[in-house]
């Protein structure tokens, strides 16, 4: 599907369940997609939706009452689901898959300098002398645009925007080939968010890594990511570059959200919001998790979930009716198709 | 290691013993404690060279007669036992014991109480469970009981008498460690450290214990007056070390003396030194207190 450019993360089929005492809860199910060396890959959905879930689960850091099920979860060829634990933990984990973690401002232990944790964090998977590390870090502080000298300052004296560069710079610390950004604005005002998302776009120019963005605002995304998938009820809903996702939707789900997404063109436009809520995910899913809030659906759609249909390269839909896009675009312009 | 770094750590380690200093100087009744406590530790140390007689050497006043049931004088400080011994020579030398005793059982109670709630606080589960359940039945155990059926199958022995405190007092240090270790462990530091790849034990030793300390500190001089005051009790029923003169063992050979209603001096000094030395202790742990409980600030 991809002759031309290097796969870094295959992802087939992959699912989670949690064990609860409710029954199974299907947190993420039947996952596919890539991620391609050096482009930003943003995953899209509102909270619940399985985006961390799914995250962790590659990382494997899921709690023990999640059975993680995939036909294949590879990292450059390197099966990561299988491989053993410790080998994962000291070849994989922050030496090629790094993560800035949600809420990354309180992710720093209080009792020791910001600095010192970066060179633990380096030093606990490469063989290099603390000096080393330290220049290692300088450096580092200086690509996320903080000063050499607050290595030395302890979490507390940091605001959030200073604590989440410093995280970046952690994640960014051993050179990964994937970095996962869980939600990196989260918590942060508008303004810091800004600077925040300028930094990653520099940082990209100066690095190699690929970016999987996760994020609730589809505002962050638009602008970061090279490709976005969104994800609903723990299902990919659909799968699109960027500009065919935001120009060519098909998805009725894709279609709520660009409507829910104030335009910067369309001042005054009134911004339009899909009705009810997301489902529970307890028990076996019959149908597809957007048929109960879908203005859309048909008849077939409580009956069956739909397979993901190909509309064109890197597009894949999960929805019955893909064949009138042009119909749907439209009625979902209409304030009155989303009246439930 | 070069001389810069071992600079550094020096420079590290004052600026921590300033930093202990200061919380122990912040409020005025820890201030004293802090002093007593220096004071009975130059006691304890130089105790051989300011005790003017053997602790079981009958002695005689300046008269030449026997000094036997002396109350305090000039002569005999703390005045002298029915036997004739100088209680204020049996006073310092008993300082030593005390604080050994005090301190090594404090102290090893505290680490394992320290390992014990980290590690059943961080793995939960079955591992919790047992050690949870093992810390449960101590706290059945009926203290004085337990070391009079460990002294009386080992021997008096100090050794054993240290071993008996110990098993029976890192209970509570576990209890309270494991209930922050839990707190501790659910905090996002913890989840971002295990997403970098630390190991379990990196983990609790690198990352929660550090966040446990003042706690820590704060059971281990608990821990210590504790450790007194079992001793004292165990002597004071004749289950201490024979051999060894402690403040405990003072009061257990007034009561077989018969004396106690006479002898004021005999059984006030050892208990006001047992008394003030454990207040000082946690007068000095309620400054750690404070650090670590900050809602006791100010009040």
């Amino acid at each position: 599907m991809q002759p031309q450019r290097e796969t870094v993360l295959q992802v087939r089929g992959l699912g989670v369940r949690y064990q609860t005492r409710q029954g199974p809860v299907h947190a993420v199910t039947d996952m596919t997609f890539d991620v391609f060396a050096n482009e930003v890959f943003g995953i899209a959905g509102e909270s619940g939706c399985g985006k961390s879930t799914l995250i962790r689960a590659l990382l494997r850091l899921l709690p023990d009452n999640a059975d993680v099920e995939a036909e294949r979860a590879s990292y450059r060829g390197q099966d990561l689901l299988t491989m053993r634990e410790d080998e994962f933990r000291q070849r994989i984990l922050w030496q090629e898959i790094s993560l800035v973690p949600q809420s990354a401002m309180n992710s720093f232990n209080p009792v020791y300098r910001v600095g010192d944790q970066v060179v633990e964090s380096i030093r606990a998977h490469r063989d290099s002398s603390r000096a080393e590390a330290r220049e290692r870090v300088a450096e580092l502080f200086d690509i996320v645009g903080l000063q050499a000298d607050l290595m030395r300052s302890y979490p507390h004296e940091f605001s959030g925007g200073m604590r989440q560069r410093a995280m970046i710079a952690m994640a960014l610390a051993l050179d990964p080939g994937l970095i996962v950004m869980d939600e990196p604005t989260t918590g942060l005002d508008v303004l810091v968010q800004e600077r925040i998302l300028r930094r990653i776009r520099e940082i990209r120019g100066e690095i190699e890594s690929s970016i999987i963005l996760i994020t609730h605002d589809i505002a962050v995304i638009a602008e970061m990511a090279d490709r976005i998938a969104v994800m609903y009820g723990g299902e990919l809903m659909e799968q699109a570059s960027a500009i065919d996702l935001f120009e060519t939707p098909y998805h009725p789900y894709t279609l709520g959200l660009n409507n829910a997404f104030p335009s910067i063109r369309d001042i005054g436009g009134e911004l339009i919001s899909i009705p009810g809520s997301p489902p529970t995910l307890i028990g076996p899913v019959e149908s597809c998790p957007f048929e109960s809030r879908c203005p859309f659906r048909i008849e077939r759609c409580a009956e069956a979930n739909p397979a993901p249909v190909e509309i064109g390269e890197f597009h894949q839909v999960r929805c019955f009716r893909t064949d009138e896009p042009e119909e749907l675009r439209r009625l979902a312009k209409e304030k009155s198709t989303w009246r439930s | 290691m070069s001389a810069s770094t071992i600079n550094r750590y020096l420079q590290t380690l004052r600026r921590g013993l300033a930093e202990h200093y200061r919380i122990i100087t912040s409020n005025p009744l820890s201030r004293i404690g802090f002093f007593v406590i220096i004071a009975f530790v130059v006691v304890a140390i130089f105790a051989p060279w300011i005790a003017p007689y053997d602790p079981w050497e009958m002695v005689y006043d300046k008269d030449g007669k026997f000094a036997s049931l002396r109350p305090p004088s000039w002569e005999f400080p703390v005045g002298t036992t029915h036997l004739g011994y100088d209680l204020f020579s049996q006073l310092v030398l008993a300082t030593r014991t005390t604080l050994i005793i005090g301190s090594v059982s404090g102290l090893i109670s505290i680490v394992i109480g320290a390992n014990v709630g980290l590690i059943a606080g961080y793995y939960g589960g079955k591992i919790d469970e047992i050690l949870m359940r093992l810390t449960d039945i101590l706290y059945g155990m009926p203290f004085l009981p337990f070391i009079i059926v460990l002294i009386a199958l080992f021997g008096r022995k100090l050794e054993f008498v240290i071993l008996a405190i110990v098993l029976i007092i890192w209970r509570t240090s576990a209890r309270v460690i494991r209930a922050q270790t839990i707190s501790i462990k659910q905090r996002q530091f913890i989840a971002a450290a295990r997403a970098r790849g630390c190991s379990d034990l990196r983990i609790i030793y690198r990352h929660i214990l550090p966040n446990v300390l003042p706690l820590l500190l704060l059971y281990a001089a608990f821990n210590i007056a504790w450790s007194i005051i079992t001793e004292a009790s165990a002597s004071f029923l004749g289950f201490g070390d024979g051999e060894t003169i402690s403040w405990g063992g003072m009061l257990y050979e007034l009561w077989l003396s018969g004396k106690t209603r006479v002898a004021w001096w005999w059984f006030a000094t050892p208990s006001i030194c047992i008394v003030l030395l454990v207040t000082s202790l946690v007068f000095v742990s309620r400054a750690y207190e404070e650090v670590a409980n900050p809602r006791l600030r100010k009040r």
